[in-house]
């Protein structure tokens, strides 16, 4: 980690941007069983608005079922999830994106039958004004309508500079590409929070510096939620970190404070990731088994 | 010359109705075998009009229309309990309904033979001294159903309904996640099946006689062009009816006996594709497979 890897705020300290401050999602004392077996146990976590925060752990440690949690894929078995300072019972994956919430999926989810502009289009559909019928029945009473979601779409996809490939089948394209025009139908509904599910996974460095650039650059906008297994990504985008660890949370705090953690370097940081994934996987922990995990 | 000409017009029909099967497979993966039914039923509703004095023309939107609704309450009320099972629950279910419907159909209406009427002549156009077999309804035919698919491909392509359609269709979970009423998507998608299947059976029964089971061939025929097609490719459907309208009408008019080898034929061209090409001639599924 370069000089430039630390992030700026402390903690408890007001994020940079201003955003109304009940943009924030809270999410507390949550645990999850799945058929007896439970994956989280009374774990809670704030994202800050216009904050980045992590959440890392080894393999197994619930990081996804967490996740899942946050986006409605999930429910919880105790706990409560806060939104904008209102809590929320029951999360509806569809209802997700009208309350400003967007998600990336692990692996990328691309439409296969849709062209790359297409796919994000559908991103973009809840700014779309016309109603369900004229959209039908009036095809020139939409046209503007839908002017509007092309140039929308376009946009994001030239913010990724994945513009010339808006034409394109995502299977034609190479996976990192097919990654950012994933990302890029995320941002398109102009969320104000993101999910990042394992965004890196499947980049190179270089890549992957450019993932870590853009998601300083985006959290001006929204606040984001990062699951990623790479360290040095998650240390330097972001403000706070959570570790996970076998279902139960093991620290928080700044990545400087989490790398010093003695709990985590135990856990995680020191040993070799994949033994780690292993002994996890050995254990039995069920996140790799969720219901909720949608492939692309 | 008259054998094609007759085998474009029919093909035009199978097309219509193998792309109404087709637009139900790719968003529900269900095959629906009601579809024969339930046009059946539109036509005889559309009949009942006729008799009444109406004009064809309103028995016809009338017909369409109760196609839509009929293709919505079939999604909402008997499909959607059993969507998300196993997908043999649902094509039984639609077996189901395919019996049910063509005995209501004969409760209604009577299970007689009844001639329904065709908007146009059936006398072929003169051709210097000989008369084709093409006629005044053929073109009728062919252009209700060419209309028909280029306002589905402008649906499709060109409007955020027809855009949200496809997304549900290509990843149910995902497009839910991304804001898409998925649910409502489905049962726009039957309904506009149903009002497809609705026009290939008017247009099929125009001139000739129905009878609650009238459709039943036109299913096997639809079925077959669509599996021609590859099923998950619209415009498959469409050539594989026509190569199938071809086909069934060289075999009808230069084989002879050729008329009684019509439905063998068409399940013969079924199992040679199958074995040959299972994916269909046009498969889209390529990227769908994983």
């Amino acid at each position: 980690m370069g000089p430039l890897a630390q992030p700026p705020p402390h903690p408890g300290s007001q994020p940079h941007e201003h955003r109304t401050p009940t943009s924030r999602l809270e999410l507390s004392g949550i645990s999850v069983a799945f058929g007896g077996v439970t994956a989280l146990s009374d774990v809670s976590l704030t994202v800050e608005p216009g904050q980045v925060h992590g959440l890392i752990g080894p393999n197994g440690a619930g990081k996804t079922t967490l996740f899942n949690v946050a986006c409605g894929l999930v429910r919880p078995s105790a706990g409560t999830i806060t939104w904008r300072g209102e809590q929320l019972r029951r999360l509806q994956p569809s209802k997700l994106t009208r309350l400003g919430i967007a998600r990336t999926l692990q692996g990328v989810g691309l439409f296969p039958g849709l062209t790359v502009l297409e796919n994000v289009m559908v991103g973009a559909h809840r700014h779309a004004k016309a109603g369900f019928f004229s959209a039908l029945v009036a095809l020139p009473a939409s046209d503007a309508d839908e002017r509007r979601l092309r140039e929308r779409a376009g946009a994001a996809l030239a913010e990724l500079g994945a513009e010339g490939y808006a034409g394109r089948y995502p299977g034609s394209l190479p996976y990192p590409v097919q990654k950012r025009v994933a990302l890029a139908r995320a941002l398109v509904a102009e969320p104000d929070l993101l999910l990042l599910d394992e965004p890196a996974s499947g980049l190179s460095e270089d890549e992957m510096h450019e993932l870590g650039d853009l998601i300083r650059s985006v959290c001006t906008r929204m606040s984001v939620l990062l699951v990623e297994h790479h360290m040095d990504l998650v240390m330097r985008v972001c403000d706070r970190i959570t570790v996970l660890d076998s279902g139960k949370q093991i620290a928080a705090g700044t990545p400087a404070e989490v790398q010093a953690d003695p709990a985590v370097t135990e856990a995680y940081l020191g040993d070799d990731v994949d033994v780690e994934a292993d002994a996890a996987a050995l254990t039995g922990h069920p996140t790799r088994t969720d219901g909720g995990r949608t492939h692309g | 010359m008259n054998v094609t000409l007759t085998g474009l017009t029919e093909g035009m029909v199978y097309a219509a109705f193998a792309l109404a099967l087709v637009l139900i497979w790719r968003s529900t993966r269900i095959v629906n075998f009601a579809q024969g039914s339930m046009a059946a039923a539109t036509a005889f509703i559309a009949l009942s009009l006729i008799q009444n004095g109406q004009s064809y023309w309103v028995a016809l939107i009338v017909a369409l229309a109760s196609g839509f609704v009929l293709g919505a309450v079939v999604e909402r009320v008997v499909i959607r309990p059993v969507e998300g099972g196993p997908e043999l629950n649902a094509v039984i279910v639609t077996l189901g309904l395919f019996v049910a419907i063509q005995a209501l159909i004969a409760i209604i209406w009577g299970s007689s033979f009844e001639s329904f009427p065709a908007p146009f002549g059936l006398e072929g156009f003169q051709v210097g001294d000989s008369r084709i077999a093409f006629t005044p309804n053929s073109v009728f035919v062919i252009g209700a159903v060419v209309v028909t698919m280029a306002l589905l491909i402008a649906l499709f392509r060109f409007t955020r309904v027809g855009l949200a359609m496809r997304a549900s269709a290509f990843g149910q979970e995902v497009a839910r996640l991304l804001g898409v009423k998925v649910g409502r998507m489905l049962t726009l998608g039957w309904a506009l099946a149903a009002v497809v299947g609705s026009l290939a059976g008017l247009l099929i029964a125009g001139g000739e006689f129905v009878y609650p089971a009238y459709m039943d061939s036109l299913i096997v025929f639809g079925f077959v062009a669509a599996v021609l097609g590859g099923l998950d490719s619209p415009v498959g459907a469409i050539v594989g009816g026509l190569i199938l309208g071809l086909a069934l009408s060289y075999v009808s008019g230069y084989v002879e006996r050729g008329s009684a080898l019509v439905n063998v034929s068409a399940l013969v061209i079924l199992m040679v594709v199958l074995l040959v090409r299972p994916g269909g001639l046009f498969a889209s599924s390529v990227a769908r497979r994983a």
